[in-house]
């Protein structure tokens, strides 16, 4: 079965990105299909990787790179959402003319299409917030 | 249309239990995550609601969640179903569709 995940909370907050990032890797496991996680609203924060937790605490961020990287997640990070709260990547980063881009590997910012169109191909979403 | 309704806030904190159970229909289903966890306890004055409810819908609690906070099986309801997250899983693919009550 297909599946959108929509991640509506930053991490280290809620449990909502930890609950979001099990039930993906527990989807995963099951043989169904993740077609694309969305990260919506405060939830994009999961994307910086300038986070920098304590190391004996699970850096979020980092996590979902690695499940991205191991399963060709599609992490897309919603723009307005983004850019509010500075979160960029490095062609943003020129447009805007900021002197630093901070977007994790695997994610990407695209727009709110990108949710409806998963939610067009998908079968399931299930939505993760606070 | 069959529904898996979430709902991750204590009864005691937030309404969404009670937002939910006034919309959820015969046959669907309520699984309780995060602090959700909360309305599945016995005792609680929650109780009443959530058995009431138990004759139209089906119950489940998020068995990880219910762990972190120190509960057992011993602590929960009587006919309310423990799942892990493959269960989770399970249970979002055999309900048409999920509902988060955030």
């Amino acid at each position: 079965m297909k599946f959108v995940i929509q991640v509506n909370e930053g991490p280290y907050q809620h449990q909502t990105a930890d609950s979001a990032y099990q039930f993906t890797r527990a989807a995963l496991a099951r043989g169904h299909e993740v077609l694309r996680v969305f990260f919506y609203h405060d939830g994009v924060n999961n994307g910086t990787r300038l986070t920098s937790p304590p190391q004996d605490d699970r850096n979020i961020v980092s996590r979902w790179s690695a499940l991205a990287a191991e399963h060709g997640l599609d992490l897309v990070i919603c723009v307005a959402a983004a850019y509010r709260r500075g979160i960029l990547d490095e062609s943003e980063m020129k447009r805007l003319d900021k002197d630093a881009h901070n977007l994790a590997p695997g994610f990407r910012i695209s727009g709110l299409g990108q949710l409806i169109e998963g939610v067009v191909l998908a079968d399931r979403l299930v939505v993760f917030g606070d | 249309m069959s529904i898996l309704h979430t709902v991750n806030k204590s009864p005691f904190e937030k309404n969404n239990l009670e937002s939910c159970l006034r919309y959820a229909k015969n046959g669907s289903a309520v699984l309780l995550i995060e602090d959700g966890i909360y309305a599945a306890l016995a005792g609680t004055a929650f109780e009443k609601a959530v058995v009431t409810a138990m004759s139209e819908l089906d119950f489940y609690c998020l068995a990880p969640d219910m762990k972190a906070r120190g509960f057992l099986e011993s602590n929960m309801i009587d006919g309310i179903k423990l799942v892990d997250y493959a269960g989770f899983v399970d249970l979002t693919v055999e309900y048409e569709k999920v509902q988060a009550w955030l």
